[in-house]
């Protein structure tokens, strides 16, 4: 095996398979249901999970609510009740009072134990109310957290058509990027637009992202030439992007390894596997990758990557030499550690909740790749952490930064360890080359804010206890 | 099933980790599924609390589920018995573990053998209690464990403090104000010259549990939580308890007096009358302002309360005795202590009102339209959209209600505090009416804020779509910014491109 010997050391994985903490994976209806406006969600759970959405992802039902609880009662758990009949009841009141233009049901942890065959119901309900039911299983025992959305999309992507329309009025309807790019122009300046493009296979790119962001990347794939053809979530429902078979399709989240094999085994589409584009390395490799899939000599790339780190450098040059450690929370761990390893830091250990190897490959390479070139130790990447245990590493290691989940993010500080929480990274803007400032911008943070206060000498704010 | 937008209360479980986690030296085991434990945020979180918060997951996960948890949990409560030396190890399912209909007594039966300190299963239904009703239970589960331990062992106190004492039960972590309550309470006490024996749960151990019989009397300040405990104590060491919720002038007083009536009951000679007369109406600044003209503005509006029992009955009864405003509604949540609230209440409003279900409250606030809304935070943003203002005045707990400062709800403080609530609340309202007569002195609001009105830079339609895809409060920055960016590189028209080339160059 020589081939082996002459690589340089591999990653590490292991799996504690520990006590961690990590958000519910229903938190994903928090930011599902703003991005999908004509939508609906409906969690079918208990009062955990109602006070949950309802404490610890905020506002739930502030102004109009488009999500709610269908809170499981006794008689439900018991099976005293028809669940098909209560469904009816509540999806028909739904209907009258918002009239959404999909309901999405949300299967969690107790419909997986009492086994209620959301899948089974939601299609004889469907037909009788004429809305829509998409199911997804967005349940504690198989995910964590940002692996919601992974099963809200993995069922939508049966829902996207799978024909081109051909009339077209109908395209403009669909086709909501292309009308928010050519807005307000006639139809010849978009023929002549079309110019702008270099021909390849349709290309829809998957994962939820704000608008701004949704734009941003578009327009970063049109310099080259290429064509997005549509996204998976749209912003309305019934503008879903067609999925032909043979479509190229590219993930844009780490967390997406179920739509992505959905895509792939169900609507026969052709998946880019890249690094993800967060941070300007791995928009530019994300860029690189999906040109070279179409032939392309990507073009600017070297400058436009050169001006994006130029930009940052200021806050660059507070992190450089410095360790951070990921206790583990969104999934987005391999992608953040590759980008902060790039400018300069050291990553001891990535928390990760779930390691799908074969969807984050490209990101896996790119992070040993980068590690090599910075000179740095491969960090450790262990999966379904123990965060007791891994409180003592942090002790040990005493890192610069560590980025970790809201439980524990104030009594490290109270410590004087430095932390960010994780959940930042997953609700601010931090994909493309437009966003890499913001990430550093949450990692230099606690940096910024120490040095203000760096005279003031207060270190750690909990008393010594004496050891029982 | 129930079609729920908001909830008053939480599930049982949380009910369970408040308790567990506000004793010292008590660690909790939640045998639940991956994100069930946001119990350890909120009270990171909210509290602002320095120490990790006591409470360990045990995850199921589907191989758990496959495999059968006790050897799971066994592990993982005799681990952290190891680790951390705790007095007590609580186990609580959630509800979505407790429908797996596993013995956990036996788990906590196993674990027991091998651990140092003591296992107990929370015994809670998850599905027939919520969380007031699950702390009530769960700290009386507690108590009685450590009084019947102590028994055994002979260790319980044969006699009272010599000086007058007393227990206080019911402060616990997460609780609305709960900590500033304590302080109060314990100011008071000092002042009558009541020893605190023991606080109960908050911040003692699970020993001084067994110093409780000591203590001449137990108050109970909040009705949600420690009326079980106390009559237990009662008919164990026939220690008589106060349960009058110190909350306004004319109830701190009545609390004052029957604390004195008992005391004197059992040989002391105290007399708290002078006290009481120059707290009404030289100390608390409430009664004064109950007589002032700013008070007398308030005569006669009409307000709804809604809460927990103990708060919105307390101010219920401060409103319409103390300030003369008429209670038009009064309400709770705690649906299953209702006929306490309605027997409480009912001479000082004209309509109650028991429910969980936050729309009904909300539709019976725009249907009466009143002045003022001292409710819960769901009230507060009701009162938003019908631009009535409100004070909050009982849980679900928010960031809000862990102010820095110190802002109790009872005792004398305590009523000052309310009377800034109210009036506070109030004022706002009368506010917004002058400013209707007089035109109000705000200018109306542009799309940007800016001293001059046109700018000679033009924005194409795109470049306008994405800017108002941008929040609206730093709309004007980023605007400012890109136009600024324009300006220097001598672009005439802003495209959506413009803006974001802008952003990277400055990281608007």
């Amino acid at each position: 095996m020589t081939l082996a010997e002459t690589q340089p050391q591999a990653l590490e994985f292991e799996c504690e398979t520990g006590n961690y903490h990590t958000f519910c994976p229903i938190s994903c209806v928090a930011w599902l249901y703003q991005k999908i406006e004509d939508s609906f969600f409906l969690v079918i759970g208990t009062k955990t999970c109602g006070y949950f959405l309802q404490n610890a992802m905020g506002v739930m039902i502030f102004a109009e609510p488009r999500y709610a609880m269908a809170e499981l009662e006794e008689g439900d758990i018991s099976a005293q009740l028809n669940d098909y009949e209560e469904l009816k009841r509540l999806c028909t009141q739904i209907k009258r009072d918002r009239n959404p233009s999909v309901i999405v049901w949300i299967g969690t942890c107790t419909t997986e134990i009492i086994k209620t065959d959301l899948e089974g119901l939601a299609p004889r309900l469907e037909a009788e109310i004429g809305i829509p039911i998409v199911v997804a299983r967005a349940n504690g025992l198989d995910y964590a957290f940002t692996q919601g959305e992974d099963t809200v999309l993995a069922a939508m992507a049966h829902r996207c058509p799978d024909k081109a329309p051909v009339a077209e009025t109908e395209k403009e309807e669909r086709n909501a990027i292309s009308r928010l790019i050519n807005f307000g122009r006639k139809k010849e300046d978009v023929a002549a637009d079309e110019s702008e493009y270099v021909k390849h296979p349709p290309l829809v790119l998957f994962g939820s992202l704000p608008d701004p962001v949704v734009t941003q990347l578009t327009m970063e794939l049109k310099r080259q030439g290429i064509k997005v053809s549509g996204w998976l979530p749209a912003k309305r429902f019934t503008e879903l992007p067609v999925l032909e078979e043979g479509y190229y399709v590219s993930g844009i989240n780490p967390f997406l390894s179920r739509t992505a094999t959905t895509l792939m085994r169900r609507r026969k589409c052709k998946l880019i596997g890249a690094p993800f584009p967060i941070g300007p390395d791995g928009t530019r490799a994300w860029i690189e990758k999906i040109c070279s899939v179409f032939g392309i000599e990507p073009q600017g790339l070297d400058e436009r990557e050169a001006q994006i780190w130029a930009g940052l450098e200021d806050y660059v040059k507070l992190i450089r030499g410095k360790s951070v450690f990921f206790m583990g929370d969104n999934l987005l761990e391999i992608s953040l550690a590759r980008f902060l390893v790039r400018c300069g830091m050291t990553v001891p250990e990535i928390g990760i909740p779930y390691m799908d190897k074969r969807y984050q490959a490209a990101e896996l390479a790119l992070l040993e790749k980068t590690c090599a070139e910075m000179g740095v130790p491969l960090p450790r990447i262990m999966e379904k952490p123990d965060n007791y245990n891994q409180l003592q590493r942090i002790y040990e290691l005493k890192p610069d930064l560590v980025i970790t989940g809201m439980a524990h993010a104030n009594p490290l500080e109270a410590r004087g360890i430095n932390t960010k929480w994780s959940v930042e990274f997953t609700f601010a803007q931090i994909h493309g080359f437009t966003n890499a400032r913001d990430v550093l911008e949450l990692v230099t943070r606690p940096l910024r804010r120490n040095n203000s206060l760096k005279d003031l000498g207060w270190d750690k704010l909990v008393r010594e206890e004496a050891k029982l | 099933m129930k079609l729920a937008y908001w909830m008053y209360a939480g599930p049982a479980h949380i009910g369970t980790l408040r308790i567990a986690s506000s004793f010292k030296n008590v660690h909790a085991i939640m045998h639940a599924p991956l994100g069930d434990d946001y119990f350890n945020v909120m009270r990171s979180m909210l509290e602002r609390e320095r120490n990790f918060t006591p409470v360990t997951t045990s995850v199921v996960d589907r191989n758990v589920l496959a495999r059968g948890s006790q050897e799971k949990v066994v592990d993982n409560i005799t681990r952290k018995d190891a680790e951390e030396h705790p007095d007590l190890i609580v186990l609580t399912p959630t509800c979505t573990s407790s429908i797996l209909q596993e013995d956990l007594q036996n788990f906590v039966e196993r674990a027991q053998i091998e651990s140092k300190g003591d296992v107990m299963l929370a015994d809670v239904n998850h599905y027939r209690f919520n969380e007031l009703q699950a702390a009530d239970r769960t700290l009386n589960q507690i108590a009685q464990f450590y009084i019947e331990k102590a028994r055994k062992r002979g260790e319980l106190p044969t006699a009272k403090t010599e000086k007058p004492s007393v227990n206080i039960i019911g402060t616990s972590t997460m609780g609305f104000h709960n900590q500033h309550d304590c302080t109060e309470l314990k100011r008071l006490m000092a002042d009558l010259g009541i020893e605190v024996n023991v606080v109960i749960p908050e911040g003692s151990t699970v020993y001084d549990i067994q110093k409780m019989p000591r203590a001449w009397f137990n108050l109970v300040p909040y009705r949600e939580l420690g009326l079980p405990l106390a009559e237990y104590l009662q008919e164990q060491f026939g220690t008589p308890f106060v349960d009058i919720t110190p909350m306004g002038v004319v109830e701190t007083a009545r609390c004052i007096r029957k604390i004195q009536q008992i005391l004197n009951e059992q040989g002391a000679a105290v007399n708290y009358e002078e006290f009481i007369n120059e707290q009404t109406l030289h100390v608390s600044q409430a009664a004064w302002f109950s007589r002032s003209i700013d008070c007398q503005n308030l005569t006669g509006k009409k307000a709804v309360v809604f809460g927990d029992n103990t708060h919105a009955a307390a101010m219920t009864k401060i409103l319409a005795r103390e300030m003369g405003i008429h209670v038009v509604l009064a309400g709770t949540y705690c649906k299953y202590d209702a006929d306490w609230f309605r027997e409480q209440v009912s001479e000082y409003c004209d309509e109650v009102l028991i429910s969980e279900d936050n729309g009904e409250i909300g539709d019976a606030i725009a249907r009466l339209e009143p002045s003022a809304i001292f409710g819960t935070q769901m009230e507060r943003h009701v009162g938003k959209r019908l631009d009535i203002p409100c004070g909050v005045i009982a849980a679900p707990i928010h960031i809000q209600n862990f102010p820095i400062g110190y802002k109790p709800f009872m005792g004398y403080e305590g009523t000052n505090q309310i009377t800034d609530l109210i009036y506070n609340s109030f004022t706002l309202g009368m506010e917004d009416h002058l400013l209707e007569i007089f035109g109000g002195h705000d200018t109306k609001e542009g799309i940007t804020k800016g001293i001059s009105a046109d700018s000679d830079l033009a924005w194409s339609k795109d470049g306008l779509a994405e800017l108002n895809k941008i929040p609206g409060f730093v709309r004007g920055k980023v605007k400012r910014n890109t136009e600024k960016f324009a300006r220097e590189r001598q672009i005439e028209q802003i495209t959506a491109e413009v803006l974001y080339a802008a952003k990277e160059a400055v990281g608007a």
